[in-house]
């Protein structure tokens, strides 16, 4: 078997596998696995809203996934996402209601606003990584918690003691009544076309620039880049501020697509900690991570069907879907026992 | 014969790669068996079939007579095989003997029972005379003895039948005398063993026989007593092979290195090297003779910008380059073969192209405008990876995946065809074969033939006499003394790296050859 139809046919029997184990799950409980999938389907492909809803969900976690897929390919442990997220979609907001401007400047400018708020978030690890050699998953852990009660309070000073932002100005918005339209109304926004040129980035700053040479280098072997030439600090900096860029992008996309202001929150969102299995799941590559974020997002958003349209209660279905991730994360496994398979019938 | 292992016809495929072709190995009992083959040739390879690392794709083993499969390690050592690899696998912060129990900790009552491994430990040394402290750190103990670990390690779980690979490339020459003294014992108490070395000098001295393997192919078992390593080196590569390598006389010109009063501090903040005074000049090889920890390693990576200079200066050409980084100094005409090819060196998961490219990406034409040209890249590495013969199946390979003696080849090939205006080579033929060493050497007296300077650390006294025109003593952090090579032998060499004058080695020559006047 060649290496292609493997790496293709491993997440397709992994998907499988877990939808029947899930199965089973369904019916042990009592429920009907066949209706609960069917209400899975329809909630994913139902319908052309549906359709809009499932690419709405999947835009922030390909930005996240990114994210720490582009810090794991440096040589980094990105758990910061999260807060990085917080503050870029905090930032994307104040940005686009604060501010009156023509749309050609002002919706990139709240973008932009959304990737730097994430790019400062991270640089703080980055810089006490390079400098002082702290760890990034300890400085990056706390970073989630500072940018969460940040943001809160943020969120309180500028609304005078309200629980959410001012709404974004039309000029700001990614949202588009042609999008909408199509999509009988969902709240599909342009941010998944920004979300694919930023894998599109990635693939190109890792693989086709002297940039990307020296930071997955200074990640591999951080000796042997110092020997090379490279400076050490600036190559782990410069990563951790890419990395937070992206996870501010996916805020911003939240901002300026899905909500149009922000509340405040009394946990975290999830996506940026979901974004460190998007990016596992794909294998740290960026088109594998448009895989892993169109399995989270669909399953994600089309569960929500589940319980509605089939009565199976909220935690049978997070059970499925975790088993539906979890069988993927061990396609190793199943790598294994088909390079086996493959490997007796060339004996024969 | 009695053999206790027999490879027999194995057959070991990497993809479409062939690194064991039918090979045949079989060991007596009671036996030293070298095995002999150039870099690449797949004399690891074979050992980690045997030590269960590798399932072979064809041929058979037999342990003491009996048919076996050789799953992991694991079974490997349920039949007292034992192995002892090129690179320890050692945990830093643990002591010897919670290293030596790694895996099969014994317990007393649910808890781990450390004394009694610690007795063990201390008695299997005193037995085999390996003088290990039980109790003592892997980071705070020397090369030397964290291989005498690895060695203990496999005695604790019992093994017959002992593996070395490699085992002297990083040992001084003390410790390879010792090395040997254990093997000796190993073998009295009734130990076979297996040893890979390029050094044929060690192969006369302690094998029984010799199995040579050439590109993947056994070519046979010769007896040690019955052979010479003239007649080794030649089964093994194929050709005649030189070892002295002739070269003209050297007509250095103007200086190149200029190095005063410099002083470098460890990382514990320790003088390492101490107002050291060095200079090399255009068409001359420079060797820097010395007992490893003298300085070498400190003095080399101050001159590359790879640690701070505390005092002194370092010019290049006349152009002051102390405490540049190390690509302002690379960019002033500095190549680096560095010591330790996997620390500095390789990055190792890199593939193997972009590794050669590790010091020039990016300039042109590999690169352009911050946009790498990876196509030029491998044409460039295909380049150098066919002029030094560096044995891969290409540059996309990861660096990881080469012999040890191929990683080599390919950072030397990377610094010399930069044509550096001096070349800093240190230990540059660790790990490499008689045919690589040659075309080293080769390589270094051509660079100094074009008007290049040349700086040859080693520790090999041989390599330093044969290939420098001038040798600089080292001694505790200070060139202690300048010597011409024709001018001086081995033993004066070695009484001034053990830090005696001229004048005091003259003295203990004299006196010894006195006494051999008397007996
Ligand atoms: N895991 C691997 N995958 C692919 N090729 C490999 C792998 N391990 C070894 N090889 C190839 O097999 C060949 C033999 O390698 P091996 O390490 O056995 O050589 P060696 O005889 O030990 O050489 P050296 O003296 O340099 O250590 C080399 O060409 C190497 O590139
Ligand atoms: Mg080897």
């Amino acid at each position: 078997m060649s290496n292609r139809m493997i790496n293709i046919l491993v997440p397709v029997i992994s998907v499988i596998l877990g939808l029947l184990v899930g199965a089973i799950v369904m019916a042990v409980s009592g429920y009907d696995p066949i209706l609960g999938y069917t209400a899975l389907w329809n909630g994913i492909f139902g319908d052309s809203y549906a359709i809009g809803e499932t690419i709405r969900q999947i835009t922030p976690y390909i930005l996240a996934g990114l994210a720490v897929a582009f810090a794991f390919r440096t040589g980094l442990f990105n758990i910061g996402v999260e807060g990085q997220l917080i503050v870029g979609w905090f930032a994307a907001v104040y940005v686009g209601a604060a501010f009156d401007l023509p749309k050609v400047i002002h919706l990139p400018l709240s973008i932009l606003a959304g990737a730097a708020a994430g790019a400062l978030w991270a640089f703080l690890p980055g810089l006490l990584k390079a400098k002082m050699k702290i760890h990034e998953v300890i400085v990056t852990i706390m970073m989630n918690y500072i940018a969460l009660h940040v943001v809160n309070a943020l969120i309180k000073t500028w609304s005078g003691g309200g629980d959410k932002t001012e709404r974004i100005l039309d000029s700001a918005s990614l949202r588009s009544d042609f999008l909408a339209s199509l999509t009988d109304y969902s709240r599909l926004h342009y941010g998944i076309i920004i979300a694919l040129m930023m894998v599109v980035l990635m693939w190109f700053l890792l693989e086709k620039t002297t940039m990307g040479f020296e930071l997955k280098s200074v990640g591999f072997n951080e000796n042997a880049s110092e020997y090379g030439g490279m400076k050490i600090g600036k190559n782990i900096i410069l990563a951790m501020v890419i990395s937070g860029a992206f996870a501010g992008l996916a805020g911003a996309m939240e901002g300026l697509g899905t909500f149009g202001n922000m509340y405040t929150r009394g946990g975290f969102t999830g996506i940026g900690f979901d974004g460190i299995a998007v990016a596992l799941l794909g294998a740290n590559t960026p088109l594998g991570v448009i895989f892993g974020a169109v399995l989270f997002g669909s399953l994600k958003y089309g569960a929500l069907n589940m319980p509605n349209a089939a009565q199976i209660p909220e935690e049978i279905v997070q059970i499925v879907i975790a088993l539906v991730i979890f069988f993927v994360a061990c396609g190793y496994a199943i790598r294994l026992l088909l390079s086996k398979i493959s490997k007796k019938k060339e004996a024969k | 014969m009695e053999y206790v292992i027999e490879m027999l016809n194995i057959r070991k495929e990497f993809g479409n790669f062939v690194a064991n072709d039918n090979i045949t190995l079989q060991l007596g009992k009671g036996e030293i068996h070298a095995l002999l083959g150039e870099n690449g040739a797949g004399k690891s390879t074979l050992m980690n079939v045997l030590f269960g690392l590798y399932q072979p794709e064809g041929g058979e083993i037999r342990v003491r007579g009996k048919k076996v499969d050789i799953t992991d390690p694991n079974v490997a050592n349920d039949l007292g095989i034992g192995m002892v690899h090129q690179h320890f696998m050692l945990v830093e912060n643990f002591t010897v003997t919670e290293n030596i129990i790694l895996g099969n900790e014994p317990t007393k009552g649910g808890s781990l029972n450390i004394s009694a491994a610690a007795k063990k430990v201390a008695e299997l040394s005193r037995q085999y005379g390996l003088n290990v402290d039980p109790y003592a750190k892997i980071e705070d103990i020397s090369v030397g003895m964290q291989q005498r670990v690895e060695i203990l390690k496999t005695l604790y779980r019992g093994a017959e039948i002992l593996i070395f690979d490699e085992p002297t490339a990083s040992l001084t020459p003390q410790e390879i005398t010792e090395l040997i003294a254990i093997m000796r014992k190993l073998i009295t108490e009734g130990k076979s063993i297996i040893l890979i070395t390029h050094k044929l000098q060690e192969i006369m001295d302690v094998s029984d026989r010799v199995t040579v393997i050439r590109k993947g192919k056994g070519i046979g078992t010769v007896i040690t007593d019955e052979s010479s390593p003239e007649e080794l080196a030649s089964l093994m590569v194929g050709r005649q092979v030189v070892f002295k390598t002739e070269k003209g006389p050297s007509h250095p010109t103007e200086e190149v290195l200029t190095v005063k009063d410099l002083v470098v501090t460890d990382s514990r903040n320790v003088e390492k090297v101490k107002r050291l005074n060095l200079n090399v000049r255009r068409g001359e090889i420079v060797g820097i003779a010395g007992i490893d920890g003298n300085g070498q390693s400190e003095l080399i990576e101050a001159i590359t910008g790879l640690r701070k200079v505390k005092a002194g200066t370092v010019a290049i050409n006349g152009k002051d380059i102390t405490n540049k980084r190390p690509r302002q100094v690379t960019e002033s005409g500095v190549g680096h073969i560095p010591q330790d090819r996997h620390k500095h060196g390789l990055v190792l998961d890199f593939p193997i192209g972009h590794n050669i490219a590790l010091q020039t990406y990016y300039q042109k034409p590999l690169s352009k405008g911050g946009i790498i040209d990876y196509k030029a890249i491998d044409r460039f590495a295909e380049g150098i990876i066919e002029q030094y013969d560096v044995r891969t199946q290409g540059p996309h390979e990861p660096a990881r995946a080469l012999s040890g003696g191929n990683q080599q080849k390919a950072i030397i090939g990377r610094e010399v065809e930069r044509d550096p205006d001096l070349l800093i080579a240190a230990l540059p033929t660790r790990g490499l074969d008689v045919g690589a060493i040659e075309f080293i050497h080769r390589r270094l007296i051509e660079q100094r033939d074009n008007g290049k300077a040349v700086l040859l650390v080693s520790f090999e006294l041989d390599e330093v006499m044969n290939v420098s025109d001038r040798i600089a003593v080292i001694y505790d952090g200070m060139i202690i003394d300048t010597v011409i090579p024709s001018e001086t032998d081995e033993q004066e060499l070695g009484l001034l790296m053990a830090g005696h004058s001229r004048k005091e080695a003259a003295a203990i020559q004299a006196e010894e050859g006195d006494d051999k006047h008397v007996q």
